[in-house]
C-alpha cells in the first residue's frame, strides 16, 4: 500500500497501540531547553523515577539567555538556567551550556550538530520542534508533563494526526524567499487550518531549497496550527548531513543513506487534505496583525475590518488594528519602523545573515531604527565572523549580538518597549510577543535588512534592482 | 493528574478567536521554576494594566464572572507556543473546563493530562451558550464528563461528543508514567529490536 513520508516514519516508531487507539511513539531524539523542562525533572525527582535513555536526550540553553557578554542579572533567568545545569549533571544528559562554543538554539543545533536526521522521532518541549521535519524527521513540540513522560519512558502517547500537503507550485521568483513561501501559506490555510494534522511541505520550489530554507518552511508549521512538519529527505538533505559531527559515519554512513532514500511518500500515496500555493505569485510578505495568518505583500495595504463578513474576524481585525496602531488602507511600504531584530529558529542560520548582509552591505541604518543582529548558534557566529558578516552589519549600525531566542519572544533582556514597532525575522506577531505593548511585523532576512536601512517597509525586489 | 467527573459553576465569556498561549500566561512567567501559584499571572497584559491595577474593560474583571469554573471562548483558543503553565494558569485561577469550537493541539494535550477539561462544540453551540450565557448576571452551567451532558444557563441538558481516551484519563486521573510503565517490557523489546535490525 503506498504511504506518505509522515505513515512511514510513524508506523516504524509505534511501540504499542492501546485498547482506547491511543499509539506509543518511541523517541529517537528528546531536546530539552531551561524554560518547560525544570518542572519534569522535579517531577521524576519527587516519584523517583529515572531518566530512560539520557543517551538520547540534549540540553542547550536557548531561551531566557542575554546575548550580551557578561554575567547574567536576571536572577530568575539564572535560577532557572543554573537548574538546568544542575538537572542534566543529575540526571548525566549532554548540555551544550552557553560560552562552551556549542551553545545555540534548539532547533538550530540539532540540524548544525548532525543529530536530527531523516526518519527520526524528535521531541522537545517547544512549539518550534516541527522545524526537524525539514530533514525528513518527524518533529513534535510537546508540553511538560509530556517532558516528563518522554524523560522517564522514552516513548510519547498520540493519537494519529491526519494528514495535509502543502504542494508550492511553480519556481520561487526573483527576491522571494522560503520565509515568504510559509507566510503565504499560512495567510492562505489560516492560523487554525491546520489544527490536528502534520503538513508535508512538496513542490519544485520546496525541492529546490537548500535545508537551511526547508528549516524556515517546516518551523512555521505550528503557525498554521499543525502539529509537525515534513519535507521528503534527497540528495540535500543527504549532503547537508555527511561530516556533521552526530551523523553516521562510515559503514553506518551507508546503511543510513540506504534507509533514508526510502523515507518519501510513495506515488499514489494520499492525504487528508491537498492545499496548492501558487509559488508564481507571491510577493515579500509582511504580516500587519497580531497573528501570522494576518499576512499581505508588501505592495498591498492594511486591510479593512468591513471587508471581513464573519463578525468574529472582523473584530479580531479591528482589535489587531489598535493594538498594531495602523489604519485600514494604509500602505505597508509607509508603515515606518524602530526596531528591527535578524534572528530566531527561523531565521538565524548562516544563509539568512548572508542575504540580510547583501542587502545591508555599503549602507546605514535609519538613524531612527535600533537593529540587532542575534545568530541562532554559536558556530553560525563563528562562521559568519569568518566570512566578515559582522563587519558588514557593525559598520551598517547594526548590533552583533551572542547566540539565543533573544527578541523573538523577549524572554532576556532583548525588549521592544511599548509602542514600537519592530520588523522581525521571527515566527510571532502576538500581541506582547517582543515586550509588552510591542508591534512586531514578521518578514524575510533581507526585508528586514532593508527596513533597516529605510525606516520603513521596502519591496526588496525593487531594491535590489536599484543597486 | 486532578481527576475530574462533573461541575456546575458560573460561565466567564471571552467570545474573542485564536487566543494564544502567550496572552494566557506571558512570558515573564516562565521563568519560574515551579508547577503552581500561575493563577494570579493568567491573561496578566490584557487582565491588568501597567501598574498591576484590573483593567475594567477586560471581561474577565466583570464582576459577573468572578469565581467562574467555565469558560466559554472563542475558536482556536490556545494556539502558539507549548508552554503548559497556561494549562496550569487556567486551572489555578479556577477554572475545570474551557469550551471553545477549537483548540490548539498542543495546548489541549496540556491541559488534558492536568485534568482541565477542554469541549469542542460547533461553532453556532458556542455562540447559542454565549447568548445564554451573557444576558444573566452570574449565570451558571453544568458540565457531566461522565455522562458527557452539557446543562446550559436554561437548564436544558445536551450531549456533546469527547475523545473516549481522553474522556477516561480525565475521570480517573491517571498517573500516564506509571501506566506506560507496565508495559516497559514492550518498549524494551522495541529497543532491542531496533539494535539488532
Amino acid at each position: 500500500m503506498s504511504r506518505t513520508l509522515f505513515e512511514k516514519v510513524w508506523d516504524d516508531h509505534v511501540v504499542r497501540v492501546g485498547d482506547d487507539g491511543v499509539v506509543l511513539l518511541y523517541v529517537d531524539l528528546h531536546l530539552v531547553h531551561e524554560v518547560t523542562s525544570p518542572q519534569a525533572f522535579e517531577g521524576l525527582r519527587l516519584e523517583g523515577r529515572r531518566v530512560r535513555r539520557p543517551e538520547l536526550t540534549v540540553a542547550t540553553m536557548d531561551h531566557a539567555v542575554p546575548t550580551l557578554p557578561g554575567r547574567i542579572k536576571d536572577q530568575m533567568a539564572k535560577r532557572q538556567l543554573d537548574a538546568l545545569r544542575a538537572n542534566c549533571a543529575e540526571f548525566d544528559i549532554e548540555l551544550h551550556a552557553t560560552g562552551t562554543g556549542s551553545e545555540g538554539i534548539v532547533h538550530v543545533i540539532g540540524p548544525e550538530l548532525g543529530l536530527t536526521q531523516p526518519g527520526k522521532m524528535i521531541v522537545c518541549g517547544d512549539s518550534h520542534t516541527s522545524t526537524h521535519g525539514a530533514l525528513g524527521a518527524l518533529a513534535i513540540g510537546i508540553g511538560t508533563t509530556e517532558v516528563e513522560h518522554v524523560l522517564a519512558t522514552q516513548t510519547l502517547a498520540q493519537q494519529r494526526p491526519r494528514t495535509m500537503l502543502i504542494e508550492f507550485v511553480g519556481a520561487l521568483p526573483y527576491g522571494l524567499t522560503p520565509k515568504d513561501m510559509i507566510l503565504g501559506a499560512i495567510g492562505q490555510v489560516g492560523v487554525g487550518g491546520g489544527t490536528g494534522h502534520v503538513v508535508e511541505y512538496a513542490g519544485e520550489a520546496v525541492r529546490a531549497l537548500s535545508i537551511e530554507g526547508r528549516l524556515t518552511i517546516c518551523n512555521m508549521s505550528i503557525e498554521l496550527g499543525a502539529r509537525a512538519g515534513m519535507i521528503g529527505p534527497d540528495d540535500t538533505t543527504f549532503s547537508f548531513l555527511e561530516g556533521r559531527p552526530r551523523a553516521p559515519q562510515g559503514v553506518d554512513w551507508e546503511r543510513a543513506l540506504e534507509r533514508w532514500r526510502s523515507l518519501t511518500s510513495d506515488p499514489g500515496a494520499t492525504y487528508g487534505t491537498h492545499v496548492t500555493v501558487a509559488v508564481e505569485e507571491l510577493a515579500p510578505q509582511v504580516t500587519w496583525g497580531t497573528n501570522p495568518g494576518m499576512v499581505v505583500p508588501v505592495t498591498g495595504a492594511v486591510p479593512d475590518p468591513d471587508d471581513f463578513p464573519d463578525p468574529d474576524d472582523r473584530a479580531a481585525v479591528q482589535r489587531a488594528l489598535e493594538y498594531m496602531g495602523l489604519r485600514p488602507g494604509e500602505c505597508i511600504e509607509d508603515i515606518a519602523i524602530d526596531h528591527v531584530f535578524i534572528g530566531s529558529c527561523t531565521n538565524s542560520r548562516i544563509e539568512d545573515l548572508r542575504a540580510a548582509a547583501a542587502v545591508v552591505a555599503g549602507r546605514k541604518v535609519d538613524a531612527r531604527v535600533t537593529a540587532l543582529v542575534v545568530p541562532g548558534s554559536a558556530k553560525v557566529r563563528r562562521q559568519a565572523e569568518e566570512e566578515g558578516l559582522d563587519r558588514i552589519f557593525l559598520d551598517a549600525g547594526f548590533e552583533w549580538r551572542l547566540a539565543g531566542c533573544s527578541m523573538c519572544l523577549a524572554m532576556n533582556p532583548d525588549v521592544v518597549p511599548p509602542g514600537e514597532r519592530c520588523a522581525s525575522t521571527s515566527n510571532r506577531n502576538f500581541e506582547g510577543r517582543q515586550g509588552v505593548g510591542s508591534r512586531t511585523h514578521l518578514v524575510s532576512p533581507a526585508m528586514a535588512a532593508a527596513a533597516a536601512i529605510h525606516g520603513h517597509f521596502v519591496d526588496i525586489r525593487e531594491l535590489e534592482a536599484a543597486a | 493528574m486532578r481527576a475530574f467527573t462533573s461541575t456546575t459553576g458560573r460561565v466567564a465569556v471571552l467570545d474573542r478567536p485564536d487566543i494564544d498561549t502567550d496572552q494566557i500566561i506571558p512570558k515573564p512567567f516562565l521563568k519560574r521554576i515551579e508547577r503552581t501559584g500561575y493563577g494570579e499571572f493568567l491573561f496578566y497584559d490584557w487582565r491588568l494594566d501597567e501598574h498591576g491595577r484590573p483593567r475594567p474593560e477586560f471581561e474577565l474583571n466583570d464582576p459577573a464572572f468572578a469565581g467562574a469554573s467555565i469558560l466559554l471562548t472563542g475558536r482556536n483558543f490556545g494556539c502558539g507556543s507549548s508552554r503548559e503553565h497556561a494549562a496550569w494558569a487556567l486551572q489555578d485561577y479556577g477554572f475545570d473546563v474551557v469550551i471553545a469550537s477549537s483548540f490548539g493541539d498542543i495546548f489541549r494535550t496540556n491541559a488534558s493530562k492536568i485534568g482541565l477539561v477542554t469541549i469542542a462544540l460547533p461553532a453556532a453551540e458556542v455562540k447559542r451558550l454565549i447568548g445564554l450565557v451573557d444576558p444573566i448576571e452570574g449565570a451558571e452551567m453544568s458540565v457531566d464528563l461522565e455522562r458527557r451532558t452539557i446543562t446550559d444557563p436554561q437548564g436544558q441538558t445536551f450531549e456533546f461528543e469527547f475523545d473516549e481516551a481522553t474522556r477516561t484519563w480525565l475521570l480517573h486521573g491517571l498517573d500516564e508514567i506509571a501506566l506506560t510503565l507496565r508495559h516497559e517490557d514492550e518498549i524494551t523489546a522495541y529497543e532491542t529490536a531496533r539494535t539488532t535490525a
